[in-house]
């Protein structure tokens, strides 16, 4: 049998007394594809950090084999110089240094008193043309989209010489066109003998893309599997261990009245070349979930932040919600309007992270618990009632926390997106906005924030969905928006609708 | 839940066990001076100052923002109220009004540059670091301001007598208790789960024994002193503050993730603004403690203070970062700055070796915290 590149056996890893792998073995060959699916918390991440290097030799049980040796690493400097390379989630790139730095950052060619910059643009020339990057060397990363960035990571890889590349969610922000190309990019590595081990939750790239299947679920290795045996369902039903019975638990719930009417809202950031939101005018009714689709740039998101007051440069839109013209210049207002948003960067604008969960689900609505006794003087707060709302909205949204005053940053995504809608729902909004809701989180919690926005809309709030996962938006909404370069481009009925529609008019340029 | 609350113990009692090594330390070199009632009295009047501005300082620091200018600030409104008292005999309520006022506004105005303006608190705080020096050297024209007024003596100078002290501290004592209490049979109440009983009641009982032994000692020299008391006062609404008030937790949610305390409607500027006018107030006291024990408003007066608070707020585990940080610990670390001081003082040691002994403690205090954080 031909020798494995990659041979993991029985890895055992512990965190004070509790096991958060338990005994997992994968192996992979010369440029094979591998998958790792698992919820958020199985363990898919401490797996990752103890293939490169992370957590120590040592500091686990089992071994690992690379190319046949026992790796014994200290630090992820010991495993990229094997050629293990772990590309995160979190892209590490230092925004202010050009391409060409960024790629040759720690790895720099030349001298210690020269650098030999002619030398280094030469070869970072090469490596953009290996990931089909169509960019200058010394472009800025901070002008790049997150799909290009991307790619400058996988360039970055290759000039280290890489043998194995572990992409840790990478498409989880990139948008349809973009994931096509980095799945392509991904294909050719593979032509060129460098595995693969693909971290996803989208499971129709996981099929598409990958070799072998491994699922794991609370610790355990459940199965690897050849991808061409399985389907997404069989993956789903390996990953929560229970069949659910479908991805998207659409209900039928009563559409009202017109709630809020935007006219015109237009959004200019400074020095852009042209509008981000262009004059995009829509209705929304009582008890409707509107989806708006779109690439990443298209001012979905923009759109989002001139409704909550949110938005960082000039806009102006006439909004009418109820009848009533609003004028929402900040959160504040919008908050006090009855509109309310879940984020879409939930570490950099929803959570914050050292404070207790609870506490993060009340810090909209702390006036409302003005304590009634002498304390109120000095605008004290009633904990016993702020406990109360805690309570329920903690068991109405199943947020799975061992205590409300556990740190909101020891939580899964999908914990912590539920109380940062429960923050939201404190504030009994009329209109909630959600900015991919369930991005980077589990297919369990994904469905129980699902079967939520049904509860919402059925008691009468509406909802305005953004999201970059189109069988969600179709799945989900009553309505579907598509925007393309600040402008509107299409409105559907989700019966009938399907992902082509929406791309070709996302992707179509002019009228 | 577990990991975070034995770290926040272990903290907790290595502080403590700090305090207690170098007064026991500073016991044994002085054959016993240390802990006489005459020097704990001194002892403790000189923190008073450097404790007042730390919890000041705490807020500031917890909210991801530095003042650099309390030491200046706090010469300025001294010289003030050293003008105000010794040039135009003005009544002494006023002069205090007048004081905790101008100390609000300068700490505002550092805040709305900070907050509105957007320009960075550590160059805001510089600058005024340089220009009310500036402002207290011309308006005094570079000489001392002196005498004070008996009046005026009496914030920093006087003390109450026992009768009324231990009724104070008896009170608060079993206000303290009580609180534990009531708090524990709430949470319980709400299923949440307590620290253990243990852990909460000695903790209590312990702070109701070294405040009892405190005014104990206190009485055979003389009785509290009024900046003692002065400071107790402001150290409970303070903790009030930052524990049990909407304010209070806004600060903390800012210091955490402003961008996202932001996004949940909070008043972010606003909030930013009234920390620094709340510090400001703080100077003021602390200016108005300083100029009364001295008798005179210095040019000189409070040099470098901002190092002192800045320091005990970082011994006591307030991060730089934001978002983390107790009125408590602030206390804490100021009683260990201020004990060392004393000590080495008492010993004799050579000023430059205070300097580098202080300095020595502040990194290795640091350096053990972050250690134990990630230890964890």
């Amino acid at each position: 049998m031909k020798q494995p590149l990659l041979d993991m056996r029985d890895i055992v890893k512990s965190f004070s007394g509790v096991r958060a792998l338990n005994g997992v073995s994968i192996t992979l060959g010369e440029g094979e594809v591998l998958s790792v699916c698992g919820e958020n918390g199985s363990g898919k991440s401490t797996l990752m950090k103890v293939l490169s290097g992370v957590w120590p030799y040592g500091s686990y049980e089992g071994e690992i084999y690379f190319q046949g040796k026992l790796i014994q690493a200290n630090g992820i400097r010991d495993t990229e110089a094997l050629g293990i390379v772990i590309i995160h989630q979190e892209l590490a790139l230092v925004q202010e240094l050009s391409v060409m730095e960024n790629i040759f950052l720690g790895n720099e060619i030349g001298s210690f008193a020269r650098l030999n910059d002619e030398a280094m643009h030469h070869r970072a020339s090469e490596l953009l043309a290996r990931v089909k990057l169509d960019i200058q060397p010394d472009t800025l990363v901070r002008e790049l989209g997150v799909g290009q960035q991307q790619l400058v990571e996988i360039a970055k890889a290759l000039n280290k010489n890489v043998k194995l590349l572990i992409l840790d969610e990478p498409t989880s922000s990139l948008t349809s066109a973009d994931i096509r190309i980095l799945l392509n990019i991904v294909g050719e590595l593979k032509a060129q003998a460098i595995a693969c081990i693909y971290i996803s939750h989208k499971l129709d790239e996981v099929l598409a893309l990958s070799d072998w299947v491994a699922v794991i679920r609370d610790g355990d290795h459940i199965a690897t599997k050849a991808a061409s045996e399985l389907t997404q369902h069989d993956i789903i039903a390996m990953m929560v261990g229970r069949q659910l019975e479908e991805l998207f638990p659409r209900e039928d719930h009563e559409i009202g009245e017109v709630v809020l009417r935007v006219n015109k809202a237009t959004a200019i950031q400074a020095g852009a070349s042209r509008p981000q939101v262009d004059e995009v005018s829509f209705e929304l009714h009582r008890g409707e979930i509107l989806g708006i689709a779109g690439l990443i740039g298209s001012g979905r998101t923009e759109l989002m932040q001139c409704l909550y007051g949110c938005y960082n440069g000039q806009y102006r839109a006439s909004i009418e919600l109820e009848g009533q013209t609003k004028q929402i210049r900040s959160q504040r207002s919008a908050l006090a309007a009855g509109i309310a948003m879940v984020p879409e960067d939930r570490k950099r604008h929803g959570i914050v992270p050292i404070m207790s969960v609870g506490r993060n689900m009340t810090l909209s609505v702390l006036d409302n618990y003005k304590a009634n006794h002498f304390s109120s003087v000095f605008g004290g707060v009633d904990e016993d009632k702020e406990y109360q709302d805690i309570e329920e909205y903690i068991a109405r949204l199943k947020v799975k926390t061992a205590s409300p005053e556990l740190a909101i940053k020891h939580l899964s995504g999908g914990n912590q997106q539920k109380a940062i809608i429960a923050k939201c729902l404190l504030t009994h909004p009329k209109i909630l906005i959600l900015d991919e809701p369930t991005r980077g989180i589990d297919v369990g919690a994904k469905y129980e924030i699902y079967k939520l926005m049904y509860s919402l809309v059925k008691e009468g709030v509406s909802i305005i969905m953004v999201s970059s996962e189109l069988p969600e938006v179709i799945g989900i909404s009553d309505r579907v928006l598509v925007m393309h370069e600040g402008k509107l481009k299409g409105e559907f009925d989700h019966q009938g609708l399907t992902q082509e529609i929406i791309m070709n008019c996302a992707i179509k340029e002019g009228a | 839940m577990f990991i975070k609350i034995k770290t926040n113990q272990l903290q907790l009692f290595a502080m403590v066990a700090a305090i207690l090594f170098i007064v026991v330390f500073f016991t044994i070199m002085t054959d016993g001076s240390f802990i006489s009632p005459r020097n704990i009295s001194n002892l403790l009047r000189q923190t008073a100052i450097v404790v007042v501005l730390a919890i000041g300082m705490v807020f500031v620091i917890v909210s991801a923002e530095i003042d650099l200018s309390v030491g200046s600030m706090m010469g300025l409104l001294g010289g003030i109220a050293a003008i105000f008292d010794v040039w135009f005999h003005f009544p002494i309520a006023l002069t205090i009004l007048l004081t905790l006022g101008i100390g609000l506004l300068l700490g505002l105005f550092n805040g709305w540059w900070v907050a509105y303006q957007r320009v960075p608190s550590f160059i805001v705080t510089l600058a005024g670091m340089l220009a009310f020096r500036g402002v207290l050297v011309g308006f005094t024209d570079g000489v001392t301001v002196a005498p004070t007024s008996s009046a005026m003596s009496v914030i920093g100078q006087s003390y109450i007598p026992f009768s009324w002290g231990i009724s104070v501290v008896s009170l608060l004592c079993l206000g303290l208790l009580a609180r534990v209490y009531s708090r524990r049979k709430a949470k319980q109440q709400h299923g949440v789960r307590n620290q253990s009983a243990q852990f909460e009641y000695s903790k209590a009982i312990a702070m109701v024994v070294a405040l009892l032994a405190l005014v104990f000692i206190l009485d055979h020299y003389r009785g509290i002193p009024t900046p003692i008391l002065l400071m107790g006062g402001l150290i409970i609404i303070l903790t009030y503050v930052a524990k049990r008030t909407a304010f209070g937790r806004r600060v903390y949610a800012i210091g955490g993730n402003i961008e996202a305390t932001r996004m949940s409607g909070v008043n972010v500027e606003r909030t930013k603004m009234l920390v620094f006018g709340l510090n400001g107030i703080m100077v003021a006291v602390a200016a108005l403690i300083l100029t009364s024990r001295l008798g005179a408003g210095s040019p000189a007066a409070g040099n470098m203070a901002e190092l002192d608070a800045i320091a005990a707020c970082v011994i006591g585990g307030t991060s730089l970062a934001g978002g983390v940080g107790t009125v408590f610990g602030a206390i804490m670390g100021a009683l260990i700055m201020s004990s060392l001081d004393n000590g080495m003082s008492m010993l004799d040691v050579p000023t430059f070796w205070q300097l580098i002994v202080k300095g020595a403690i502040l990194l290795l205090a640091v350096w053990l915290d972050v250690k134990t954080k990630k230890a964890r």
